[in-house]
C-alpha cells in the first residue's frame, strides 16, 4: 500500500508529466489561458489517461505478450485509446449531457495527445502490476492537472496586472512560466521515486 | 513468417469496432426527428446525424465551406426550439446576440429530438446544379473567368450579385463565389476566381480544372443584390475579384438600356491587376450615365498609368460630391469596405443605403 501512495505522489510531484517530461505540451499551451477551460481540459485527461491506461495493461499482458506480438504494442495502444475515447464520447452524449456540454471539445483532442501515450507506455516499461497502473496513471493525470492550472492561474493573473511585452504574449510566456515552475519542482527531487 | 502480429492486430480492430458499433446501434438510436422550418415546412429526417447534413439530405443547401467541421462559421441558422445547448466549438462565430436569439451553427446541432429552426426565405429556394466547364481564361496573372454550363437542372433565377457555392471534388468542402454574369446569361453562368496561395478550391480551379470537366455547385446565396425597385443612381466599388458581383449588376443595367446613373470604382494593386479595362470602356463610349474609374494603389514610377493613383476609398472621396441620391454596392475585402463605407456615409449616403459583400 505504501508504495502505491509513494507511486501516486512521485507521478505528481517529483515526476510530473508535463514538467518534468515535458509531455501533453500542445494542450498545455493552447488551453491554459483560462482557469475554466484548463479545468475541463484536465478532467477530460484525468478520465481518459486512468480509462486507457487500466485497459492497455490487460491488453498488453494477456493479449500482445500470449500472442509474441509486442512489436504492436504502440499502434494496437494507439487504436485501444480511440477506441475508448470513441466510446467514451457516446456514453457521455448519451448518458450525460450536461457533462458533455464541457467535455465535448476536449475528448477527441485527447486522442492524438502525447500524454496519454506515454503513461501507457511508462507502465510497460517501469513493469508495474495492474495496481500500480491504476495510481500511476491516476497520479500523472492529476499532476498534469495541477501543472496546467497553476500555469493558468498565473495566466489570468498576469493578464489583468502583468505587463508582458507584445512579442512574449501566448506561448512565449508559458513556456517561461511552466519552466519557473518546473524549476521550483525540482525542490521534490530525491523525496520519492516512481 | 510470422503471421501472429498480423492477425492480432487485425482481432484488435475487429472487436473495437464490433463494440463501438454495437454501442452505437443500441443506445445512440434517436428514431425519426421532425424539424420544422420557418413554422410551415415540415421535414421528418433519421435523428442522430447533423443539422447541416439532414438539411442537405433534403435538398436544402445551407452555405458552408468547410464541410461541417465548424471553422467556417458559415452555417448559420436560428433554432427555435431544440437542438441541446451551444457547444464551446461554436461560441467563437456566435457574437452574444445571436445566441440570445438561439443562433448556431448547423453543423455543430446534432438532432436527438425534435426541431424548430428558422432560415432566411431565399435559402429555401437553393438547390443542387450539376454543370460542365464551357470556357477558362484568365484574365489576370492571378485570376481566371470561367464559364459554366448549367446542365441538370438548366434554370437557375437569381439576382445580380448573388453568389454560388463550388463543390471540391473528392470532399465535402464548397467555396463561395459570385455570379460574374446577367441572369439572362442562364443556363451560363461567369464565375471570377482569384488564385489563393494554398487555397483548396482556387488551387483545384486554377490547376486541375479543365473544359468538359463536371462542377457542382449549389446556390444561390447572399443577401446582396441589385435593388431592382430602386430608382438611385448607382455607385459600386470593388476590388480583385470583386468585380464578378458587379459585373453581373453591370450587365443587367445594360440590358435595361442603364436607367440609372451608374459610377465603378475598381481598385486595384499595380496595372497587371486590372482587367476588363477595354470592354467597361466601350460601355462608358456606348452610355454616358456610366463612368469607369479604376485606381491603382501602387501604380508605377515610369508615368505609363494616367488614371487615378491611391486607395479606391481615397479616390472615391475625390470623384463624389453629394451622395444623397445614390445607393452603393461594394464588393470586396473586409478593410476596404470598412474604410469606403466611412466615406460614403461622410458623403450622405444613407447606411440602410449601403450594400456590401466582404470576403
Amino acid at each position: 500500500m505504501n508504495k502505491l501512495i509513494i507511486i501516486f505522489l512521485a507521478s505528481i510531484f517529483t515526476n510530473n508529466i508535463a514538467l518534468t517530461y515535458l509531455l501533453g505540451m500542445c494542450p498545455f499551451i493552447s488551453l491554459s489561458r483560462n482557469l475554466k477551460t484548463s479545468l475541463g481540459m484536465g478532467i477530460s485527461v484525468i478520465v481518459v489517461v486512468t480509462l486507457t491506461a487500466i485497459i492497455n495493461w490487460p491488453v498488453y499482458y494477456f493479449v500482445l505478450i500470449p500472442l509474441h506480438s509486442t512489436i504492436l504494442t504502440y499502434i494496437v495502444f494507439i487504436i485501444v485509446i480511440a477506441g475508448t475515447v470513441q466510446l467514451l464520447e457516446m456514453i457521455i452524449e448519451k448518458f450525460f449531457p450536461v457533462l458533455q456540454a464541457v467535455l465535448g471539445i476536449f475528448l477527441p483532442l485527447i486522442t492524438v495527445n502525447c500524454i496519454v501515450l506515454a503513461v501507457s507506455l511508462f507502465v510497460i516499461l517501469r513493469n508495474y502490476s495492474f495496481l500500480e497502473t491504476v495510481f500511476f496513471s491516476f497520479g500523472s493525470a492529476v499532476g498534469w492537472v495541477v501543472a496546467i492550472t497553476v500555469v493558468a492561474a498565473i495566466k489570468e493573473k498576469l493578464a489583468l496586472t502583468g505587463d508582458i511585452p507584445k512579442k512574449m504574449k501566448g506561448a512565449g510566456i508559458t513556456m517561461v512560466i511552466a519552466g519557473i515552475i518546473s524549476l521550483s519542482f525540482l525542490g521534490f527531487v530525491g523525496m520519492l521515486a516512481v | 513468417m510470422n503471421l501472429l502480429p498480423l492477425l492480432t492486430i487485425n482481432a484488435v480492430l475487429f472487436i473495437i469496432l464490433l463494440i463501438l458499433t454495437l454501442f452505437e446501434k443500441i443506445f445512440l438510436r434517436y428514431g425519426d426527428c421532425k424539424i420544422t422550418i420557418n413554422k410551415k415546412k415540415e421535414l421528418t429526417v433519421q435523428g442522430g446525424e447533423n443539422l447541416l447534413q439532414a438539411l442537405s439530405e433534403q435538398k436544402i443547401y445551407i452555405p458552408s465551406a468547410c464541410g461541417g467541421k465548424a471553422t467556417c462559421g458559415h452555417c448559420k441558422v436560428q433554432v427555435v426550439k431544440g437542438g441541446g445547448p451551444i457547444l464551446p466549438t461554436e461560441e467563437i462565430f456566435i457574437t452574444s446576440e445571436q445566441k440570445a436569439e438561439g443562433y448556431r451553427l448547423a453543423c455543430q446541432v446534432k438532432i436527438k429530438e425534435d426541431l424548430e429552426i428558422t432560415i432566411p426565405e431565399h435559402i429555401l429556394e437553393t438547390r443542387e446544379y450539376s454543370a460542365v466547364l464551357e470556357n477558362k481564361v484568365s484574365v489576370t496573372h492571378d485570376i481566371v473567368e470561367l464559364t459554366i454550363l448549367l446542365q441538370e437542372p438548366a434554370q437557375l433565377k437569381f439576382q445580380p450579385g448573388q453568389y454560388v457555392q463550388f463543390l471540391v471534388p473528392g470532399t465535402n468542402e464548397f467555396r463561395a463565389y459570385s455570379i460574374a454574369s446577367s441572369p439572362s446569361l442562364v443556363p451560363r453562368i461567369k464565375l471570377l476566381v482569384r488564385l489563393v496561395p494554398g487555397g483548396l478550391c482556387s488551387s483545384y480551379i486554377h490547376e486541375v480544372l479543365s473544359v468538359n470537366d463536371r462542377i457542382t455547385l449549389t446556390g444561390p446565396y447572399g443577401e446582396f443584390f441589385l435593388q431592382q425597385e430602386s430608382k438611385r443612381s448607382i455607385i459600386c466599388i470593388a476590388g480583385g475579384c470583386g468585380m464578378a458581383p458587379i459585373q453581373s449588376i453591370l450587365q443587367y443595367q445594360i440590358e435595361q438600356g442603364m436607367p440609372r446613373p451608374f459610377l465603378f470604382f475598381f481598385g486595384a494593386r499595380t496595372q497587371k491587376d486590372l482587367f476588363y479595362t477595354e470592354a467597361l470602356r466601350e460601355i462608358e463610349k456606348k452610355y454616358p450615365k456610366f463612368q469607369y474609374i479604376p485606381a491603382l494603389s501602387e501604380a508605377d514610377e515610369s508615368g505609363s498609368w494616367e488614371g487615378e493613383t491611391g486607395l479606391v476609398t481615397e479616390v472615391v472621396a475625390r470623384h463624389l460630391t453629394d451622395g444623397g441620391n445614390f445607393e452603393a454596392y461594394m464588393c470586396g475585402p473586409p478593410p476596404m469596405i470598412d474604410a469606403a463605407t466611412g466615406v460614403l456615409q461622410n458623403k450622405g449616403i444613407d447606411e440602410s443605403k449601403i450594400y456590401y459583400d466582404k470576403f
